[in-house]
């Protein structure tokens, strides 16, 4: 079939199963939109900014497992986009971002809206291509997609100059593909899978510590399972959340310097530590000295540079998290393994003095909104079953506290690059892939204005998302670092002259509701997702001086937090 | 300690800059690299010579076995390898018995004249490091105009070999 590359793409992507792209209109890519109009297999989600495509694509991959697809222009609209391509390339998001580019001959001629889109992104994607030649187009196409959604997912920039999108070629959609220079492995070592089970085996205190690689290669059956032969403790990073239940009593919470005091004793008392698609994250580990002193380590990763790199470990597993999981219960079973009830007992009483200092209670007299009733309130209401989306701040240290997660792909947040901004573009994403659910994005003032524009792509598309605003009227993680470490020296964090968020929603089209009382944000939240076709905008006003506890401070072990 | 990383890699546009921006972006130091097709015109052979404590040289083979277009890699200080570089070096030969002079020298280090003028001698000599440091010293007072090193290349001793 002859076609031209702009309909290549199009082409490809429908045959490859894409069913939505997020992406923007400019002049270098106004071939490949010409394509898009005149097929009906691709849905295009027309954004308000660049950046905000690349957060809906990678939260529409990270609630659904598949890739999600970007489409912007040249110059600016890839310069947009990296922010976007960077927070897909730290928490390891399969997505896919075709970049538009001046016509092959002006490349490096300083032409209108060009940049150099394969330098710029490459030290925040797995992989990117620069495609010269439309003959190429469907071949990189599909090694885009291949390197994108297998090993370590990651982001891949596609790079395409105008004038290829108007050349024509043969296309046939290459079903299979292969690369001598990229074979992720995928079978953990037998060798090793025994001698991590051995050290389980025999373990006195052991803890398992998980992370996002769990939820990436949807491994929480196994590692629940794991977990209940073992009967030992689990914490999870806040990439991790979800991928354990949080109502499973062998869950004792987040991990770090916003961890239970529980998972963070526990991590710190433990003599054997499993890890598990977690990467020994500098928030995770606190001062990396003191991490874990008791603890001899299994670590299993499908990215042996993970292995390693922070803390030694013990027992190096490279290999999927899923399928090293299930070899691992294999050999379990084949033992005939059953903990010793005595050991794992004196474990546990342990663990449960840890517990009972209820690290996570907060006060609530006076008649401010906590953000935290605010969040466990959410939890009610939504029957602990929602999609939550959140930005970055206190509001999201809250969320991954209080909301209790019991799935996987529920919790979608931006850990790793903490990008505010993310929020809204994130449940516009996976509001797209799960149009029945419900889905709430959890924010702060300041992270809601970093991307508001897209209220009015939500209009377009009838999303019916709810924001939960919770309002403190600060940029409240930098007040809190100021209180703590800058003798109250409020640089530049207080928000004056906030916009009147009620009177916004309802002019982007959308119902806002106004929340001032504890006693009122339970009926506000119900009336809310009552409004089954209509985005909500909760704007919470909360206490403005709360904080986030437990706190480890920067330096500090994990074993030596700041409790409330 | 000193590492010479031999890398065969996907002979792409842009492959040079992905590990050079790696080195950069980790902060791990390159002391020479040198690049070059091999007879198969699709691999790019390519010699580092790195400097660092095992755990950083364990991060440097596994962040570069994890770019896309690396194929194969090995770290040639591990086993017994050659290593060679080659110098062109370009003298005045102005004072009185300096050809005889730059003559013997390069005879003593077999190395070859490969361009003369009434005033100057290029100098082709190839060896290992120090080798090519002691000519330089050697030359003394003769004055230099330009050095060219290629930086190192090497190849492991015996029937060891980086292929597909
Ligand atoms: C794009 C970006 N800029 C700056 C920061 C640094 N930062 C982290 S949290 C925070 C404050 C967020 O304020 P808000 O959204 O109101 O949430 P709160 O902490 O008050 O819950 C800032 C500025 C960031 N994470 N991302």
């Amino acid at each position: 079939m002859k076609l031209t590359g702009a309909e290549i793409l199009t082409h490809f992507l429908a045959d490859e199963g894409v069913e939505h792209i997020f992406g923007y209109p400019g002049g270098a890519v106004l071939h490949i939109y010409d394509a898009l109009h005149n097929q009906d297999r691709l849905k295009h989600i027309l954004v308000r900014h660049e950046q905000a495509a690349t957060h809906a694509a990678d939260a529409y991959a990270r609630s659904t497992g598949k890739p999600g697809v970007v489409l912007v222009t040249s110059g600016p609209g890839a310069t947009n986009a990296v922010t976007g391509v960077a927070t897909a390339y730290m928490d390891s998001i399969p997505m896919v971002v075709i970049t538009g580019q001046v016509p092959t001959n002006l490349i490096g001629n300083d032409a209108f809206q060009e940049v150099d889109s394969v330098g710029i992104t490459r030290p925040c994607v797995k992989h990117n291509f620069l495609v010269k030649d439309v003959n190429d187009l469907a071949m990189v196409l599909k090694k885009a997609f291949y390197i994108a959604t297998t090993g370590r997912p990651g982001p891949v920039v596609v790079d395409i100059p105008k004038d290829v999108t108007a050349a024509v070629a043969n296309y046939k959609h290459p079903k299979q593909i292969e690369m001598r220079s990229y074979n992720p492995v995928v079978k953990g070592h037998p060798g090793q899978i025994k001698r991590a089970v051995k050290m389980m085996e025999s373990a006195k205190r052991p803890m398992i510590y998980s992370g996002g690689g769990v939820i990436l290669d949807d491994a929480s059956k196994a590692l629940t399972e794991l977990a209940h032969l073992l009967g030992c403790p689990v914490t999870n990073t806040t990439m991790g959340l979800g991928g354990f239940p949080a109502s499973d009593r062998q869950f004792v919470g987040m991990l770090g310097m916003h961890g239970t005091y529980e998972a963070n004793m526990a991590i710190s008392n433990c003599d054997v530590m499993i890890a598990i698609g977690a990467r020994f994250d500098d928030r995770v580990t606190g001062n990396i000295e003191k991490f874990a002193p008791k603890a001899k380590i299994i670590h299993v990763d499908i990215d042996p540079a993970s292995i390693s790199k922070n803390v030694k470990v013990d027992v190096p597993i490279v290999g999927s998290v899923n399928n090293v999981l299930k070899a691992m219960i294999k050999q379990l079973k084949a033992d005939d393994f059953k903990p010793d009830p005595e050991v794992l007992e004196k474990w546990w009483s342990q663990i449960e003095k840890w517990r009972a200092k209820q690290c996570l209670k907060y006060k609530t007299e006076g008649e401010s909104i906590k953000p935290q009733y605010a969040v466990e309130t959410l939890h009610k209401v939504t029957g602990g079953d929602a999609f939550i989306t959140s930005d970055v701040g206190q509001h999201q240290m809250w969320a991954a506290q209080y909301y209790g997660f019991d799935k996987p792909r529920r919790w979608i947040n931006s850990g790793g690059l903490g990008t505010m901004g993310f929020g809204l573009p994130a449940a516009m994403g996976v509001q797209i892939a799960h149009p029945k659910a419900e889905v709430a994005c959890i924010t702060g003032e300041g992270s809601i204005q970093m991307n508001i524009q897209e209220l009015s792509t939500c209009l377009q598309y009838d999303l019916p998302i709810k924001i939960v605003c919770l309002n403190n009227g600060y940029l409240g993680m930098v007040r809190q670092w100021q209180e703590f470490f800058y003798d109250n020296r409020y640089a530049h964090s207080y928000m004056e002259s906030l916009p009147d968020f009620v009177k916004l929603a309802e002019s982007y089209g959308h119902v806002g509701i106004q929340v001032e009382r504890m006693a009122d944000v339970e009926g506000a939240m119900q009336e809310a997702f009552k409004l089954k076709d209509r985005l909500v905008f909760l704007n919470i006003l909360t206490d403005p001086t709360e904080n986030v506890y437990p706190m480890v401070p920067a330096g500090a072990g994990l074993d030596e937090m700041i409790l409330i | 300690m000193r590492h010479i990383i031999s890398i065969l890699m996907e002979n792409e546009a842009g492959a040079l800059s992905r590990v050079a921006g790696l080195f950069s972006a980790r902060g791990y130091n390159i002391e020479s690299l040198t690049v070059a097709p091999t007879e198969d015109v699709t691999l790019s052979r390519m010699t580092l010579v790195t400097r660092g404590s095992e755990e950083i040289i364990e991060q440097i083979t596994k962040q570069l076995n994890k770019l896309i277009d690396v194929v194969k890699l090995m770290d040639l200080v591990e086993g017994p390898h050659v290593e060679r570089e080659l110098m062109l070096i370009k003298v005045k030969t102005s004072g009185a018995g300096a050809r005889e002079e730059i003559m013997r020298l390069a005879e003593i280090f077999r190395g070859n004249v490969i361009d003369v003028t009434p005033t100057t001698y290029t100098i082709e000599l190839t060896g290992n490091a120090e080798k090519l440091d002691a000519f330089i010293v050697a030359l003394d007072k003769i004055p230099i105009m330009e050095t060219v090193r290629s930086g190192v290349s090497a190849i492991s001793r015996g029937a060891k070999a980086l292929h597909i």
